[in-house]
């Protein structure tokens, strides 16, 4: 079950927008959503719907009259007008398809399990669904985890590939930041006890299915300002049609219902009005094609206005660890002596850092890895009361360790620090690095330099958000003169060194005093409040429930460099937005041009000088204005699905290329599609 | 020699604009001025006699408050005046009571700073109506838009903030600091030129010919220096800015379209200086300017090339002279229409009725835009400001951020009063005009048929809620239908922008603003100032098309054809 939940497999499945799988229910919601206490929530496609319904009635009345002359005209206008609410339906529906067929498989997921329930330390096998907040249920290998909870005993390692996608079993255990477990995930061994932390209908997968399925999606602030403007342009353009009746009446040319029908339904933003919640659904969507879960559609448009991002060093900046780059020997040692002390006490050192010591001494010196048990060897592992660890062994002692740990063991053997490692000390801080100073009995051998090593291509990629105008903040518990080190390195703008959960507060709030909007990621429980206070805050699903309660998006991967992604989805949904508001109002030229003359051939022959088109006759130019109009909107599903491309490329060369592609494209496209349909209706004898 | 002097004026014009600007923003930011030792004691004296305390600043719903009734009480005052001249003082001529109808139109007409004028200056109104009525009101309503404008330039200015200012502080200083001084020097350089200013009774002269003939008298100089400057509009006499009296030589004729430019123009340097950066003052100058120049060029154009028929004929020139100034000539008659008509002040020096049709449809369409092309005092302004909104908010999601302006978010508050800034002129335009069209009182009152006429009904309906106040003529306008029908227009289409103006205004104070960096959309590049005029006239062509096609459109389509209305 867990395998089929998978959400990257389903999604791998179904990366085009016109799979067969998601369309034939997509038709489906297309005619359900013709009921207008549907279409309200959607002004400009609601007055096409009235405009369709409108028009029907009066074509029937023609035909029940016996009229003849517009009747052709009338049953294809209708038929259009319908076609147009229809085919925005079909957006709609086609985006909220795939987040349907995942709830559902994800639903499947949550109603089959059992738990058993510890009551006076005796287990009660229940359904899932009846556990409440604090009861305490028993996992074991096998079980499927029924419901969000902390690890109160025991440790175990589960499979959340349901929820994550991600196969790799990860370990959780009761205490610390790795406490949280999920519904709806397994416990491959072991056995852990859960309190539970949600109820029925509030948990992990409860909200993940709302927020697939997009049922409680509310329209998100920009969302509504865009409403409002798409509303003001539809009643400009009720008020100019309905004007134009008696101003034609005065002329002498009164005009059919139908056709001022269909002027209006050709000029109001249908384009966008059409699309409009299906951008913001696809958003949504290609946050989740990322593992990336959004709890509302707001912290998503936010994303696209975040301008500073606040970036954990330890596993964003740098790699999770430390490594050994390089052997400083005190003076009269050899690198070579001091390598192959720093080998042999690093051999049972299973630490990332000793390994990479160990790796370091055979990259440099070709000194081969020895077998500690062959050696008599006994390791000395690292204790935080002497903050050493070593080996002893024929003799000798081998000790390594931060500086001030190692000047208290040889000075105990009656040794002393020498000056010039002290010096060493001080340069490998000072340049970022940690040192690790190495003595062997009362003799100090040298300094092994620990470095931060950046990830590969991280400076490549904030220099891209520094273009799109993000500033990058790394937040480090280091100390001030390591953090700036490690800041230049990275090409970080600013780092917060010594971070404590209450700094990091604090610098937060300041960004959001001077306007900024911040963006962080966390996992632990003591980025809790950061996370909440942040604009975007994204928590890592490996993380504690706290930190996932407090952010708004979380991170099904754990990756913490995804939020840059997440900042591109977001200016992808708002640029999406605004490139077909200016195409949908683009359009309207074209529209005039084919419809004005039209109206008023009889009376006034020479407005004919507008129909620069050469549109056939009056009514072929009206039909393939209306047909045009239905037409582009599923034209463009695709690309209100996709998202338009971001590049950081800098604000005004963004705009530039969208006011080319979506301002001049919406100018030009019409006359020129318009034209084909009257070329066709034509030579189909439509009109 | 026509290009030159279009060319000459612009350059005029804004070498007078930059330096009032920043003297403006210095009245209003409340810096010293050199005028300050003798205003500062009469503004305070003002204060006392008025009782008005301008310690403390007002939040937009004050401001608005306190701008609504103060403007009613000056309209209650204009009708009250018109009522009862009969028995007032300064009536040489003895003229009686206007009509209700026609008291309440030229009573919301000259509050609104439209100017629209259903009578004949010099046959319906005593001197004293005219100075304590009328000018004075040229003042208020000038000084109210000034008032307006500087309310929404602080609340785009400051940050957190509650407060938008004190409506009694900017009314008071406007007048004192700008509007008086400048009419003062103004009014005496037109005496100097022969405008007339005087009280005395008509004159009745021998022609050359032997006939007789009335002459109007009246303190005109004053008023003509208001009417301009305020971008009022309302002329002494009926033939306003055609009058030799009210405009006798071309340099007051240069002057005078300068008058009606400069504040408008002067403002969006303020703009500039009190938001802090100059270029965004500037980038909105620029769009006015472009569209100007727009439309002189189509009007000069539209004027040079005249009625194809005529010139067969060969009963005038080849150009079109009828309704025309032969003092002004074509050049100077399409820059004043477009003048005029760019700011809505409403003046003219030609018979806009006469315009080729093209060349009337410029100025129509300038008033449909929402007379932002500089625009009236104030009103010029804050209607562009309400189109910079939308610009940034439609372009400005196109570079992936929620839009921004100055800094601050434009969010679903803006939007709604920004659309309904637009909208609501919009809609008194196109349902007062489409109620004319349909009704016998309406259409009772056109005097050409065919499209012409239904232009003059839409020039009319714009120009009221436009508050530009200029006619088509063409239609008797001094009808109840007409006066109680544009009256309101003008009180809709003045109060129904400014209300979300202040609002916006508002709801802008209280925002933080965010510092520009690489990913904000400038809005001090040409890219912006080319979006912005495109914006401006894409939604008013938009709203507009349908109508102006059975219009002006037709009309000229069908004058090439050979026929005229």
């Amino acid at each position: 079950m867990p395998q089929e939940a998978n959400i990257s497999s389903r999604l791998a499945g179904s990366r085009g927008s016109f799979n067969r799988a998601l369309i034939i229910p997509a038709i489906k919601d297309v005619f359900v959503k013709l009921d207008p206490r549907v279409q309200l929530r959607n002004p400009v496609m609601f007055v096409v719907e009235i405009g369709a319904l409108l028009t029907t009635i009066f074509t029937l009345r023609d035909i029940a009259v016996g009229g003849r002359t517009m009747v052709a005209l009338n049953i294809q206008l209708a038929a259009w007008l319908w076609i147009t609410v229809l085919f925005a339906n079909f957006a709609e529906a086609l985006a909220e398809g795939r987040g349907k067929a995942q709830a559902e498989t994800l639903r499947r997921t949550r109603s089959e399990t059992t738990a058993k329930k510890l009551v006076n330390g005796r287990v009660q096998q229940i359904p899932a669904s009846q556990l409440r907040k604090e009861d305490i249920v028993l996992v074991e290998a096998g079980d499927i985890i029924p419901g969000d909870g902390e690890v109160i005993e025991g440790i175990a390692s589960v499979d959340e590939s349901a929820v994550t996608g991600e196969s790799a079993p990860v370990i959780r255990e009761s205490g610390g930041d790795r406490s949280a477990v999920t519904g709806g995930t397994r416990v491959l061994s072991d056995w852990i006890k859960v309190r539970i932390t949600a109820n029925p209908g509030e948990t992990f997968l409860d909200r993940m299915i709302n927020l697939v399925e997009g049922a409680r999606r509310q329209k998100t602030p920009n969302e509504i300002a865009l409403t409002i403007l798409l509303i003001g342009l539809t009643i400009v353009f009720l008020l100019a049609v309905a004007t134009l009746e008696p101003f034609a009446l005065y002329s002498g040319a009164p005009v059919p219902v139908p056709v001022l029908i269909a002027l209006l339904v050709c000029l109001i933003p249908t384009t966008i009005g059409g699309l409009l919640s299906a951008i913001g659904i696809a958003g949504m969507d290609r946050l989740l094609k990322r593992n990336v879960l959004a709890m509302s559609g707001r912290a998503v448009e936010a994303a696209g206005d975040v301008d500073v991002l606040l970036l954990d060093k330890t596993g964003t900046i740098t790699l999770g660890n430390r490594m050994a780059t390089a052997f400083i020997p005190a003076p009269g040692v050899t690198g070579e002596q001091l390598a192959d002390a720093a080998q042999l006490a690093s051999l049972a050192d299973e630490t990332p850092e000793g390994r990479s010591i160990v790796v370091l001494a055979k990259n440099k010196f070709q000194l081969r890895e020895r077998d500690l048990g062959s050696l008599k060897a006994s390791f000395v592992p690292f204790s935080a009361h002497t903050r050493m660890s070593g080996v002893d062994l024929e003799g000798r002692q081998i000790r390594k360790g931060a500086a001030d740990a190692i000047e208290t063991y040889v000075r105990e053997q009656g040794g002393s620090l020498p000056a010039e490692v002290r010096d060493t000390v001080a340069k490998v801080a000072r340049e970022g690095g940690t040192p690790l100073v190495v003595a062997e009995g009362a003799r100090v051998l040298g300094v092994v330099y620990l470095k931060d090593v950046i990830k590969g291509g991280i400076k490549e990629r904030f220099a891209e958000l520094r273009r799109m105008g993000i500033k990058t903040v790394m937040i480090t518990g280091d100390n001030p003169l390591t953090a700036a080190a490690i800041a230049a390195e990275a090409g970080v703008d600013d780092f917060l060194a010594e971070a404590t959960p209450e700094t990091k507060l604090k610098l937060i709030r300041d960004y959001q005093a001077k306007g900024h909007l911040v963006a962080m990621t966390g996992d632990g429980t003591n980025d809790a409040p950061a996370l909440a206070q942040a604009d975007v805050g994204v928590a890592m699903n490996s993380g504690t429930q706290a930190a996932k309660e407090a952010g708004n998006m979380v991170d099904l991967d754990s990756n913490p460099t995804k939020l840059i992604e997440v900042v591109e989805i977001g200016k992808q949904l708002l640029m999406t937005r605004g490139s077909l508001t200016t195409f949908s109002i683009a359009n309207d030229v074209a529209k005039y041009f084919a419809i004005i003359p039209a109206l008023f051939s009889v009376t006034y022959p020479e407005l004919g000088a507008l129909n620069i088109m050469r549109l056939a006759t009056p009514q072929s130019a009206i039909l393939s204005a209306v047909i045009f109009n239905a037409l582009i909107i599923i034209a463009l599903v695709p690309l209100a699905l996709r998202g338009v491309a971001y590049r950081p490329i800098g604000a005004d060369a963004i705009l530039r290329r969208n006011l080319v592609i979506y301002g001049l494209g919406g100018l030009v496209a019409p006359f020129i599609g318009i034209k084909l349909i009257d070329m066709l209706l034509v030579a189909l004898k439509l009109a | 020699m026509d290009f030159l002097q279009i060319v000459l004026y612009l350059v005029l014009l804004l070498l007078l604009a930059v330096p009032l600007g920043r003297y403006m923003a210095r009245v209003f930011n409340g810096d010293r001025t050199f005028l300050d030792p003798v205003l500062k004691p009469l503004e305070g004296l003002i204060y006392r006699l008025a009782g008005v305390n301008t310690g403390r600043e007002m939040n937009w719903r004050e401001y608005a408050a306190t701008l609504l009734v103060f403007n009613f009480l000056g309209m209650v005052a204009v009708y009250l005046i018109q009522r009862l001249q009969g028995v007032l003082p300064f009536n040489p001529q003895h003229f009686s009571a206007v009509p209700p109808d026609l008291a309440f139109n030229t009573a919301a007409s000259f509050m609104t700073n439209t100017n629209w004028q259903a009578y004949g200056g010099e046959s319906t109104m005593s001197y004293f109506t005219q100075m304590a009525a009328l000018t004075v009101q040229n003042f208020l309503s000038a000084a109210t838009g000034i008032a307006v404008v500087v309310a929404l330039t602080r609340g785009l200015a400051r940050r957190s903030a509650k407060t938008i200012g004190n409506f009694w502080q900017d009314l008071t200083r406007s007048i004192l600091w700008v509007l008086l001084p400048l009419s003062l020097v103004f009014a005496l350089v037109l005496v100097s030129q022969g405008v007339i200013q005087n009280l005395s009774p008509y004159l009745t002269v021998t022609t050359l010919e032997g006939g007789r003939q009335t002459l109007a008298m009246g303190p005109v100089a004053s008023q003509e220096a208001i009417k301009l400057l305020g971008t009022n509009g309302g002329g002494f006499f009926n033939a306003n800015s055609a009058h030799p009296f009210e405009n006798p030589t071309p340099l007051t004729n240069l002057l005078e379209m300068l008058a009606i430019l400069v504040i408008p123009a002067a403002l969006t340097v303020t703009f500039g200086h009190m938001v802090g950066n100059r270029r965004q003052g500037l980038a909105i100058l620029a769009a006015m300017l472009l569209l100007f120049v727009l439309a002189v060029g189509v009007v000069y154009g539209s004027e040079r090339y005249g009625n194809p028929t005529l010139r067969t004929l060969g009963v005038s020139g080849p150009t079109a002279m009828e309704g025309k100034e032969v003092r002004f000539g074509i050049a100077s008659s399409s820059l004043f229409a477009t003048v005029t008509t760019a700011a809505s002040c409403g003046a003219v020096n030609a018979m806009h009725d006469s315009l080729t049709p093209l060349g009337g449809l410029i100025p129509m369409l300038q008033i449909m835009l929402g007379e932002v092309v500089f625009g009236g005092v104030g009103s010029g302004l804050y209607g562009m400001l309400v189109f910079v909104i939308l610009t940034v908010f439609i372009v400005g999601l196109m570079v992936g951020r929620t839009p921004e302006y100055l800094g601050k978010k434009i969010e679903t508050r803006e939007m709604k009063m920004a659309t309904l800034a637009v909208l609501i002129p919009a809609a008194t335009i196109l349902l007062g005009s489409g109620l004319a069209a349909a009704t016998r009182a309406g259409t009772a009152s056109i005097l050409n048929p065919g499209p012409h006429g239904l232009s003059e009904i839409l020039y009319a309906f714009a120009s009221g809620a436009g508050n530009n106040g200029s006619a088509f003529a063409g239609l008797n306008a001094n009808t109840p239908f007409y006066n109680i029908a544009l009256g309101l227009a003008m009180l809709i289409g003045r109060f129904g922008v400014i209300l979300p103006v202040l609002a916006i205004a508002g709801s802008m104070a209280a925002k933080k603003a965010v510092p520009p960096g690489p990913g904000t959309f400038q809005t001090t590049s040409l890219l912006f100032t080319g979006l912005l005029a495109a914006v401006v006239l894409i939604v008013g062509a938009l709203t507009f098309f349908p109508a102006l096609a059975l219009g002006p459109v037709v009309e000229q389509l069908l004058m090439l054809a050979g026929r005229a209305f």
